[in-house]
């Protein structure tokens, strides 16, 4: 057994570990701890498998982004930890008959799959030589897939206005900016000429 | 290629089980099935990267980033929502979502 297959072996089991704690967990914010700890893991597999930029972009983004989401949100709302236990038994038996019966059918393919080394078309996008993997990525990222980049955006964008509208709700009694009103605003409602005499002052 | 592509996706099929599992089996809590949602997606991913190294083509590594986008905009969106449906009704339990009779 050669040290990558070792360590690969290593990864695989902590993350497939971690995972059975995601769903199992009692409490939500261990559920995410335990999810951070997978990712992690799956990006020590891609590291294994030569895909260096996928596995810095998977920490960044999911334990640097996602996951704390997750933590704020889990955290944020004021959760009846027993009353979501409430059934967690009662689904076990029908969720662990799913589950088994998807396992077996997903082995079952593998064992009828051969897949050889050569691949059976020409490869879309090979492999350049003497490239890092991330000079690699851009060099096609930019040229080749430049439409779904460009699409692969405009959904984060559609993301972030559809998550702010969501969330954003009106204050109450907050002083805000009214650009509408300024605009509107006549000279009538905003001077007053007022005769003052002298000597007196306004008073 | 040091690690056989038949390994990766023995892993992935384990996590995909396991996040179609945490869905039934957390089905009041919204936040876990979100989580469980996130499980399947890197089961996808990790069997994308597998036959991309097994293949040597970068096009899996390519479609695996598009997965990684599609998923943290799922995440933000799905939790925002989970956000509003627990202001308006005070939990967020699968069974009380029924506001639209579906």
């Amino acid at each position: 057994m050669t040290v990558a297959l070792f360590v690969f072996y290593l990864l695989a089991g902590v993350c497939i570990a971690a995972a059975v704690m995601v769903v199992s967990a009692r409490n939500p914010v261990h559920s995410v701890l335990f999810l951070i700890l997978a990712f992690f893991n799956a990006a020590g597999m891609f590291v294994l498998a030569g895909a260096e930029f996928l596995a810095m972009v998977l920490v960044v983004v999911y334990v640097g982004a996602v996951a704390v989401l997750f933590l704020f949100v889990v955290m944020m709302l004021d959760i009846d930890l027993t009353a979501m236990r409430e059934g967690f038994l009662k689904f076990l038996p029908v969720g662990a008959l799913i589950g088994l019966v998807l396992l077996v059918e997903l082995f079952l393919v593998f064992g009828t799959l051969s897949v050889g080394t050569a691949a059976p078309i020409a490869a879309a996008v090979p492999v350049p030589e003497g490239m890092s993997n991330t000079e690699a990525l851009g060099g096609v990222l930019y040229t080749e897939y430049f439409f779904a980049f460009q699409l692969a955006g405009i959904i984060l964008l559609v993301a972030i206005i559809g998550a702010i509208t969501l969330t954003l709700r009106d204050r109450g009694p907050v002083k805000r900016q009214d650009i509408g009103r300024q605009v509107h605003r006549e000279r009538p409602a905003a001077v007053q000429l007022r005769k003052v005499d002298s000597g007196k002052g306004i008073g | 290629m040091p690690v056989p592509v038949g390994h990766f996706l023995a892993v992935a099929a384990i996590l995909f089980t396991l996040g179609v599992f945490g869905i039934f089996l957390n089905r009041k809590n919204i936040i876990v099935i979100l989580m469980s949602i996130e499980l399947i997606l890197l089961a996808v991913n990790i069997n994308l990267i597998g036959f991309s190294a097994h293949l040597g083509d970068l096009a899996g590594q390519l479609f695996a980033m598009f997965v990684l986008t599609v998923a943290a905009a799922e995440a933000a969106i799905g939790l925002a929502i989970v956000v509003v449906v627990f202001r308006a009704r005070g939990s967020i339990e699968v069974a009380d979502i029924n506001i639209m009779k579906g």
